[in-house]
C-alpha cells in the first residue's frame, strides 16, 4: 500500500514525482498540491524541470515515479479524454505552419467534448466565442494565426485552452518572448482567470503576483510558500546564483525584489 | 435543441456532398473509358455495362465488349482507387508528421514493393508461383516493417523525427538493395521492364485488382475520417494533441499503419506512382482548408479523378505507346508542387 498521504480538497496533486529519460533523471521526488481556485507559480533556472513537471501534472508524460491525482483520482486510470475535460495546457512552443484562422485553432479546444454521438453544436460555438471575448481577441477572429503578433497568439493558446473549459490551466511561461507591455497583460490575464492556474514564469518580479511559488532547482521542488517567505536572499543565492533584495516601491507601497550579479563577478 | 437539428442538417449535407462526389467520379471512369486509342462512343459503353451488369442482351461487338469491361473499366477504377489511396495517404502522414514533404512513399514502401518485385521478376524466388504483385506486397510490408522498428529504438527528440528518419535509412537501404540485384543479375531488357514497372502500370490491372483496391481504399478512407478531429488536434504538434485528450500513441500508430497498407497495396498493383500522395494534399489544403472532415474526403476525390486523367494522357499522349503513369503524374505535380510553394510562401 501507499505510504504518500492524500492532501484533502487538491484540485490536482503530485506525491514523489521522478521522472528520468534514458538515464537523466530530469526531476525527482517534487510533491506538491494545488489547492482550488490558487494561482501557483513555478519559478527557477533554465532546465531546472519547470517544463517537465508541468507535462507530468498534465499527464502529456508519465512519471517514473510516483503519481499525479486530479479531483482525488490517480491520471494513470484516467482517459486522456478525461484528463483533458479537466486540465488544459499552454505549451512553450506550440507552433503550426497550417494556415489556419485564429477562431479554428481556439475551436481545437472543443475536441474533448466533441465525439461520433456529441458532434459540434450551437453550445460549442458559443464556448468558443466566449473564450475568444475572454482574452480580448474578438477583432482577430478570423485572422490567420501565422499574421498575429506573439502576443497575439499566445493569447490564442490561451483562449484555446479556455475553450477546453478546463478547471486547472497549465501554462508554461506564457510571456515568453513578449514585449513588456504584453508580457504584464498576458499575466494580468492570467492571474484574473477563474481557474485554477499554474504558471512558469521566469521573472521573479512577475512571480510575485502568484498566490504561492514553487521553486525548482535542479529537477527538485527546493522550495514552496507565499511569495515574499520563498524569495529570501539565501535562496536567490543558492537556486538563482544572484543577490538580491527587497526594495519598497514609493509609489505605491509594494515590495520589489531587486537583483543584482554575485559580488565576485561584479569584482571581477 | 439546437443541437439535435445540427447533426441532422450536417448529416443531409455529408449525404448531399457524397451523393455529388460518386457522381463526379462515375462521369469521370465513364470518359476513361471512352478515351483511348480507339475512342469507344458512350452509348456502346452503356450497353456494355447493362449487359453485364443487368444482363440486358444488347447485340454488341465481343472485342468492344472486352476492351470495355476487361480492360479500360478496370483501368479506370483502379487508377481513382489508387489516386484515392495516395491522397488519403498523403493528408495523413503530413498531418500526423507535420512535415510538409512528407508522402505516403515515406515509410519506405515504394522502396520494399521494389525490392520484392525485383526479387520475384529477377532473382526468380517462389519460381514461378509468386506474382510480381505478391512479391512487391511482401517487400513493401517488410520496408515498412523494418522502418516501425528501426523508428520505434531509435532515440529521436520527437516521434515524427524518429519516423521520418527510420523511413529515410530504410528506403536507402531497400533502394540500394534493388540496384545491387538488378546490376548483379538483370539483363537490359529485364532492367527495363523493372524500370517501366517501377514508374508505375496500370496494364496488368483486372478485376481481381478492383476486388482489393475499391474496399482497402473504402476502408482506409472511413478509418482516417473516424480520426479527423484527432488529426486536426495534431494542429500545433503531438504535446498539444496530447492535452486536447487525443491517445497519441495509439492514434498514430492506428493511422500510419491505415496509410501504410494502403499504400502497401497500390505499390503493389501499380507499382510507385509519384507525387500524388505529395501534391494532392497540397492543393486541396489551398481550396478547402485544413480541416480534416473535409481536406480527407476531398483529397481522396480530386486525387482519383487526376489520377483517371493521367491514365487517359498516359495512353494517348504518344500515339502507339503508353508511357508510365508516373512520367504524367511528375510532368504534371512537380511544376504544380512549385507553384503552390511559391503561393504558399506569399503572406495571404
Ligand atoms: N527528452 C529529453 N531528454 C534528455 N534531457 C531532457 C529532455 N527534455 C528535457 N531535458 C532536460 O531536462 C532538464 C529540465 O528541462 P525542462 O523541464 O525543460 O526545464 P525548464 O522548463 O525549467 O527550463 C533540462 O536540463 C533539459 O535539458
Ligand atoms: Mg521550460
Amino acid at each position: 500500500m501507499s505510504t504518500r498521504q492524500e492532501v484533502p480538497g487538491a484540485m490536482l496533486e503530485g506525491s514523489d514525482l521522478s521522472y528520468s529519460v534514458k538515464g537523466a533523471t530530469l526531476l525527482s521526488g517534487v510533491s506538491l498540491a494545488i489547492q482550488p481556485g490558487e494561482n501557483l507559480g513555478v519559478v527557477g533556472p533554465n532546465g531546472s524541470g519547470k517544463s517537465t513537471l508541468l507535462k507530468l501534472l498534465a499527464g502529456i508524460q508519465r512519471p517514473s515515479q510516483g503519481e499525479v491525482r486530479l479531483g482525488g483520482k490517480r491520471l494513470s486510470a484516467l482517459s486522456r479524454r478525461d484528463i483533458a475535460r479537466q486540465v488544459a495546457v499552454v505549451e512553450q512552443h506550440a507552433q503550426t505552419g497550417d494556415s489556419i484562422s485564429l477562431l479554428q485553432a481556439v475551436e481545437l479546444g472543443r475536441t474533448p467534448w466533441l465525439s461520433a454521438l456529441a458532434p459540434w453544436g450551437d453550445e460549442d460555438d458559443r464556448i468558443v466565442a466566449q473564450a475568444i471575448a475572454d482574452v480580448s481577441l474578438q477583432h482577430l477572429a478570423h485572422r490567420a494565426w501565422h499574421t498575429l503578433s506573439g502576443g497575439e497568439q499566445q493569447r490564442g493558446h490561451i483562449a484555446r485552452a479556455l475553450a477546453q473549459r478546463p478547471q486547472v490551466l497549465l501554462l508554461d511561461e506564457p510571456t515568453n518572448h513578449l514585449d513588456i507591455q504584453q508580457q504584464l497583460s498576458i499575466l494580468r490575464l492570467v492571474q484574473d482567470l477563474p481557474v485554477t492556474t499554474v504558471v512558469a514564469l521566469h521573472d521573479l518580479n512577475q512571480a510575485l503576483g502568484c498566490d504561492r511559488l514553487a521553486v525548482m532547482d535542479g529537477g527538485r521542488l527546493v522550495a514552496l510558500g507565499s511569495p515574499f517567505d520563498v524569495l529570501s536572499p539565501a535562496l536567490l543565492d543558492e537556486v538563482f546564483g544572484v543577490r538580491g533584495h527587497w526594495l519598497v516601491d514609493p509609489f505605491d507601497g509594494a515590495r520589489v525584489l531587486r537583483l543584482r550579479a554575485p559580488e565576485s563577478q561584479a569584482s571581477a | 435543441m439546437t443541437s439535435v437539428s445540427m447533426p441532422r442538417s450536417s448529416v443531409v449535407r455529408i449525404f448531399g456532398h457524397g451523393a455529388w462526389a460518386i457522381a463526379l467520379l462515375a462521369l469521370a471512369v465513364l470518359a476513361g473509358v471512352a478515351i483511348g486509342e480507339t475512342s469507344i462512343s458512350l452509348p456502346v459503353i452503356v450497353q456494355v455495362l447493362a449487359n453485364k451488369l443487368w444482363a440486358a442482351g444488347f447485340p454488341l461487338d465481343p472485342i468492344d465488349e472486352g476492351i470495355v469491361w476487361n480492360y479500360r473499366l478496370t483501368r479506370a477504377i483502379v487508377a481513382a482507387t489508387c489516386g484515392a489511396g495516395l491522397a488519403v495517404s498523403g493528408v495523413v502522414l503530413q498531418s500526423l508528421l507535420r512535415n510538409p514533404l512528407a508522402d505516403p512513399y515515406l515509410l519506405g514502401i515504394s522502396a520494399g514493393a521494389s525490392t520484392g518485385a525485383v526479387l520475384v521478376a529477377i532473382i526468380g524466388i517462389g519460381a514461378g508461383t509468386i506474382s510480381l504483385s505478391t512479391g512487391a506486397f511482401a517487400g513493401a510490408i517488410a520496408a515498412f516493417a523494418l522502418v516501425a522498428l528501426l523508428a520505434r529504438s531509435s532515440r529521436g527528440q520527437t516521434a515524427a523525427g524518429q519516423i521520418i528518419l527510420a523511413g529515410i535509412a530504410g528506403s536507402q537501404l531497400f533502394n540500394a538493395l534493388t540496384s545491387f540485384l538488378i546490376t548483379k543479375s538483370a539483363n537490359a531488357e529485364q532492367a527495363r521492364g523493372i524500370m517501366f514497372w517501377l514508374l508505375g502500370n496500370l496494364s496488368g490491372v483486372r478485376w481481381s485488382s478492383v476486388a482489393l483496391s475499391v474496399p482497402v481504399v473504402v476502408l482506409g478512407l472511413l478509418v482516417c475520417l473516424w480520426h479527423r478531429r484527432a488529426l486536426d488536434a495534431f494542429t500545433f504538434g503531438s504535446d498539444s494533441a496530447a492535452s486536447l485528450g487525443i491517445p497519441v500513441r495509439r492514434v498514430q500508430a492506428v493511422l500510419i499503419l491505415t496509410a501504410a497498407l494502403m499504400t502497401a497495396v497500390m505499390v503493389s498493383i501499380v507499382g510507385s506512382i509519384g507525387f500524388v500522395g505529395l501534391v494532392i494534399p497540397h492543393a486541396v489544403r489551398l481550396m478547402a482548408g485544413v480541416r480534416h472532415a473535409r481536406l480527407l474526403p476531398l483529397s481522396a476525390l480530386i486525387g482519383a479523378l487526376f489520377m483517371i486523367a493521367a491514365d487517359v494522357l498516359s495512353r494517348t499522349l504518344i500515339k502507339g505507346q503508353v508511357l508510365p503513369i508516373g512520367v504524367i503524374t511528375a510532368l504534371v505535380g512537380a511544376p504544380v508542387f512549385a507553384m503552390i510553394l511559391v503561393r504558399g510562401n506569399r503572406p495571404r
